[in-house]
């Protein structure tokens, strides 16, 4: 049979994707913790603080990579979810329910680490600047897909109109995001960010290392949280059983 | 197989969907006032300077059009769905797509539209300078149909939910900000003199793409709710 | 003309009813039956095609006519325009459409007293028989019918047995689901007993 072929119908095994992730996530944490490490000390620590902002500049290596994961979580949900209404596959299903959390959780990272961020710049814990914005955007985004998850009794057909839902709003998602930064344009509201639109290197490098390191997070996130769910799903049968009686001995 | 043409298959649905509208006109108004509510509250809560009104304006008009349409979107699908008919029509072997466009047109003709014609009395009430009126009237006209098919899909997904309603409008607010902002950009820069057809032309392209996609993706959640 | 080979449909990760097959040929009537909740109607919608079997296929070459619980009628309209509207929107490519059609039709299930009368005003009984109109005016060769003999009288279950009858003898098939003793009387039938796929209570949670 055709090698990816294979594959797939290999990943669409929830035992095959237990064991598999099982070995994978621990390696995605200690990258996670190395790549972390080395952004926070080069952001916090070996950057230079900022021309105007001085050293509030340093959130800007937390808010920035939250904000890219935000939005790049929300894409994979889609790319998860129009696999799984295709295919039907139940694992693609689970990852965009599990990713929505995740998503989420940077998303309020952003928020807040803005926020913070806008306090000294700005005297005031809130500006309506275009990243804000659109996180918030984003957010009430997230949360909908969440709540029409919970808002189904029967699983498999929650997680397929949270899919739908998923695809919807990431198909807008571009639209919304220029649309919020032309806004702000015409408003000429305040912004958060660094003066220059071209970042020194050496800014520009923990902010690529945490933007790394948080993917890592993501992906040990993710699969520790696929992992729980497929085992609540599949309690019953017979693979979950074996395991069980594997784990006891 | 007996398979209806599709054409007259729509024209059926459309003249049901007026003979239901025309039975039940006294609710179809409920969304209309709730649109004259919305708005008189805001002189109500920030005060009647005409000066405040009108540089809010735009922005109180449109967003009470939203909250009005969300509110008569609910029931898009919910009485056929609840009667078995959308089952039978998702049977009849006609494209669902077409079937909820149909549904959508005659929605717009029902709901949107009237909120169109009354804009002119929201301009009043807001004290929208006379330059703006005329663009606000266009924006609604194009504006409301996307309004209606992006939010058919919400209503579609929440359909087979008790509580659909409220969801419906965390899930639809999200997707509408765009249109606000292009919308409310379109009449406030006509107010001071500056171009706008940027904005409505903007606009005119989104409504012709949700023309083109939102009656496939209104399928296909109708699809999963009746599942 | 309709085959099924180990159909089966989950939800919450359960099958609702152990594997089925069947191999139905023209002039074939099916009954489906089984205790309550054993999955019936859920069978009936996989062959209807609302839902995607969890396991197993099948092969069904044409579009069915599904008549379910919900008699599809809408309380504003009268008998008759509901009627109309279904002949109109699914109708046959007969081209003998028109006011006297429909009146026979309405005649055929017993409704004319009360065709003009709005839909909400009906008893359940005669929900069912305007459900049952559309039997005769669609074309379709399979029909599936769930539990048709619901709340309907003496004279409109002969009216149903008629119409089933003829249905067959021309090449029709039909597949019934019924859960209790109302059952078609006098036609040759093959039965599909549903098993419940659940698992039993075990007492676990109280």
């Amino acid at each position: 049979m055709n090698p990816i072929v294979l594959f797939f119908h290999k990943t669409g095994s929830p035992p095959w994707f237990y064991r598999s992730s099982g070995y994978l996530i621990p390696w995605l944490w200690l990258v996670f913790a190395v790549l972390a490490a080395l952004g926070l000390y080069l952001g916090l620590l070996r950057a230079p603080p900022d021309y105007q902002q001085g050293e509030s500049v340093r959130i800007m290596y937390l808010h920035v990579p939250a904000a890219w994961m935000s939005m790049m979580i929300f894409g994979l949900m889609a790319v998860w979810g129009f696999i799984a209404l295709v295919w039907r596959i139940r694992i693609m299903e689970v990852l965009v329910i599990s990713s929505a959390p995740i998503g989420a959780a940077f998303t309020i990272i952003a928020l807040v680490s803005g926020s913070l961020w806008g306090r000294p710049t700005w005297g005031t814990y809130w500006v309506w600047d275009a990243r804000l914005t659109s996180e918030l955007v984003l957010l009430f985004l997230y949360f909908g897909v969440i709540a029409l998850y919970n808002a189904f009794d029967e699983p498999r057909k929650a997680a397929r109109a949270a899919s739908l839902m998923a695809i919807v709003g990431a198909i807008n998602l571009p639209i919304i995001h220029y649309s919020v930064q032309w806004w702000n344009t015409l408003h000429q509201g305040s912004s958060i960010g660094t003066s220059g639109s071209s970042i020194h290197p050496s800014m520009l490098w923990p902010l690529l290392i945490m933007a790394v390191a948080f993917k890592f997070y993501y992906g040990a996130s993710l699969l520790s949280r696929a992992r729980l769910r497929l085992l609540q799903q599949d309690h019953r049968k017979r693979w979950v059983q074996e395991l069980l009686a594997e784990e006891n001995h | 197989m007996s398979q209806q043409a599709a054409g007259t298959a729509f024209a059926a649905l459309i003249r049901r969907d007026f003979l239901l509208a025309y039975r039940r006109r006294a609710e179809l108004l409920q969304p209309l006032v709730f649109l004259l509510v919305v708005v008189t509250l805001f002189p109500l809560g920030v005060g009647p300077s005409p000066q405040l009104l009108a540089s809010i304006a735009p922005g109180v008009i449109w967003i009470a059009a939203l909250l009005a349409t969300v509110l008569s979107l609910d029931s898009l699908f919910r009485s056929d769905f609840d009667d078995g008919t959308l089952e039978q029509m998702v049977l009849s072997g006609q494209s669902l797509a077409l079937i909820s466009l149909a549904r959508i047109v005659s929605h717009w003709l029902v709901a949107g539209l009237p909120i169109v014609l009354l804009s002119p009395l929201l301009a009043l009430w807001m004290n929208l300078p006379d330059a703006g009126v005329l663009v606000l009237i266009k924006s609604l006209l194009i504006g409301t149909p996307v309004l209606s098919l992006i939010g058919a899909i919400g209503s579609a997904l929440t359909v087979s939910l008790k509580r659909g309603g409220q969801l419906l409008s965390l899930l639809v607010f999200p997707l509408y900000v765009p249109l606000l902002i292009l919308a409310t950009s379109a009449v406030n820069s006509a107010i001071v003199g500056l171009p706008y057809s940027g904005q409505l032309g903007l606009i005119l392209a989104g409504m012709i793409a949700a023309l083109t996609l939102a009656p496939f993706a209104t399928a296909a959640a109708l699809k999963l709710s009746l599942s | 003309m309709l085959s099924i080979s180990d159909l089966s449909f989950e939800r919450y990760f359960e099958r609702v009813f152990e594997p089925v097959s069947f191999n139905l040929t023209a002039g074939s009537l099916l009954l489906v039956t089984g205790p309550n909740g054993c999955g019936k109607t859920t069978l009936l919608r996989l062959l209807a095609g609302l839902l995607e079997p969890s396991e197993g296929s099948i092969d069904c070459q044409q579009q069915p006519l599904y008549a379910g619980h919900d008699p599809a009628i809408k309380d504003d309209l009268s008998v008759a325009e509901n009627i109309l509207f279904w002949m109109r929107f699914m109708g046959s490519r007969d081209s003998n459409s028109g006011p006297e059609r429909l009146r026979r039709i309405i005649d055929k299930v017993g409704l004319s007293d009360v065709a003009q009368q709005q839909g909400r005003t009906l008893s359940a009984g005669q929900r069912k028989r305007c459900s049952l109109a559309r039997l005769f005016f669609c074309n379709e060769s399979l029909w599936l019918l769930d539990e048709p003999y619901a709340n309907l009288d003496r004279d409109a279950i002969d009216m149903l047995d008629s119409v089933l009858k003829t249905h067959l003898d021309a090449g029709g098939v039909c597949v019934m689901t019924t859960h209790g003793s109302l059952r078609p009387e006098g036609f040759e039938l093959q039965e599909c007993r549903l098993h419940s796929g659940r698992h039993p209570y075990t007492g676990a949670g109280a």
